[in-house]
């Protein structure tokens, strides 16, 4: 059963295990510097389908589809899905992984949906109440645009602080740890965040708006576990950006807090900042999905990273907020990775 | 958190690079110039081929939101759009990339409610303001002349 550790963390004293993951990603992505560890790279962004809302479904179900091809496991071996995006309604999940015929929840988490279906996921297998669950979540460049700003072929500029929405799924499958002992990879604890606004109201600058809710949840984790920074081999927050990156170890370092020399983060990794054209990095769920399903679990497994904090963050604004001037709430989830 | 509010925005706002301002209006300018010479060109063109004054204005705005039209169509006049800013922004063949690109984006959603409930989804704004700025300068205009 998990324990409650200080006031916000949730330790897995099972260790789920980590049983198989995959990262579909689009042309774009594939040619960023992480290109080589993706499961599969798609030069058509619109896969071959008539609507990028449709392209991105099909993204999500080849992650979960790839993911059970690895752990040699079928869809009826899940007992349940977590699974998320950034549009309306999360329809590029129902319709994606609509055939899969899994018990679905639905979640909205925007771009920290990775680390939030995961740590549900995870508790779920500590619980006891799944005994092999998965979480997706994916985000599309094209569909985003069309949903959040202006049409594709819009004449218009992108802010230097502006954030370029990552064509990518990711998905992981987790497990009870007495069934695969000899899984390498596992979950340590779970600290869901709480919602941080600090009053930024341009959704051209979402890392600015999401720093303080990741420094919120990093200062949480490590005062519920007792833990510092130096324990870990990595911590990876999604997705930041440059901006955003700069601004959290700004605000922890006021806090006495350096995480520097093992923070990076998913939007600062997924694109070439100058030769990609990115402004301040990459976003969108499938951005830290993409990253966490393909470079950093594969080297966990290959035991170049043993210890990985795992920080998803979101920007819960729509549209409709941003249009009524209000500011931003943002939200970081904190999962913790551990390598044997 | 010791970080308040407002120290904050301080921070957020140092982080944040600005907008290239020199380069963008440079860049407008040219671009903005360039749109305007060429329609320039047509004019004299279409003056050339012995239309009349306005009828050779009004060829030029169709062939200049023709061009941009047909750019936007075949995926290039964002490209320019992201270099020249308002250059390609202000002019009228900005106003037809802002009507054409919403309706080939939003065609999924059918011919009525998709292309015909976007199209004007970005230039709406621009038609409703200019029409009620031109009535009310008509209205000026009018009030002057009765005197």
């Amino acid at each position: 059963m998990p324990q409650k550790k200080g006031k916000y963390t949730f330790e897995l004293t099972t260790t789920p295990a980590v049983l198989g993951y995959a990262a579909v990603v689009g042309k774009k992505e594939g040619e960023g510097p992480y290109g080589k560890y993706y499961d599969q790279c798609h030069n058509d962004t619109t896969l071959g389908e008539s609507s990028w809302e449709k392209a991105e479904s099909r993204m999500q179900n080849e992650a979960v589809n790839i993911a059970l091809r690895k752990s040699n496991l079928k869809n009826t071996d899940i007992d349940c899905i977590f699974a998320g995006d950034l549009l309306n309604q999360c329809i590029s999940s129902t319709f994606g992984l609509k055939s899969l015929d899994i018990p679905f929840l639905g979640q909205f988490g925007a771009c920290s949906t990775m680390a939030q279906t995961l740590g549900i996921a995870s508790l779920f297998v500590e619980s006891g109440a799944a005994g092999r669950a998965a979480a997706v979540t994916s985000s599309h460049f094209c569909s985003a645009e069309r949903q959040y700003r202006f049409p594709l072929e819009y004449g218009g500029q992108r802010t230097p602080t502006a954030q370029w929405t990552a064509t990518a799924a990711g998905c992981v499958l987790l497990g009870k740890r007495q069934d695969n002992p000899g899984a390498k990879i596992g979950l340590k604890a779970v600290t869901f965040g709480r919602i941080a606004d600090f009053g930024i109201k341009d959704a051209n600058n979402m890392g600015a708006a999401m720093a303080p809710a990741a420094a919120q949840t990093l200062m949480d984790f490590f005062k519920d576990s007792e833990s510092s920074p130096q324990e870990f081999d990595l911590i990876l927050t999604g997705d930041l950006g440059f901006i955003g990156s700069e601004l959290l170890e700004e605000i922890l370092g006021k806090e006495g807090i350096d995480i520097k020399p093992v923070h990076n983060d998913c939007g600062m990794m997924i694109y070439d900042r100058e030769k990609q054209d990115v402004h301040a990095g990459g976003s969108g769920c499938g951005c830290s999905a993409a990253i966490l399903c393909s470079a950093i679990l594969q080297q966990m497994e290959q035991g170049q990273l043993h210890n990985v904090l795992f920080v998803g963050t979101g920007a819960l604004m729509s549209p409709t907020s941003s249009q009524q001037g209000e500011s931003i709430p943002s939200v970081a989830h904190l999962v913790y990775l551990t390598a044997t | 958190m010791t970080v308040s509010k407002k120290e904050y925005k301080t921070m957020a706002d140092k982080a944040s690079p600005p907008t290239k301002w020199g380069k963008n209006m440079v860049m407008a300018f040219l671009v903005g110039g360039g749109i305007c010479a060429l329609g320039q060109a047509f004019l004299h063109l279409y003056l050339y081929f012995g239309l009349d004054k306005k009828g050779a204005s009004t060829f030029v705005s169709i062939t200049l939101i023709f061009l941009s039209a047909l750019l936007t169509a075949l995926r290039i006049y964002d490209n320019i759009g992201k270099h020249a800013g308002a250059g390609s922004l202000v002019p009228i063949t900005g106003f037809a990339n802002s009507i054409v690109s919403p309706a080939m984006e939003f065609k999924n959603e059918g011919y009525v409610l998709g292309i015909g409930g976007k199209m004007f989804v970005i230039a709406g704004p621009v038609l409703v303001y200019g029409i009620a700025a031109s009535i009310l300068y008509g209205l000026i205009l009018w009030f002057f002349h009765l005197y």
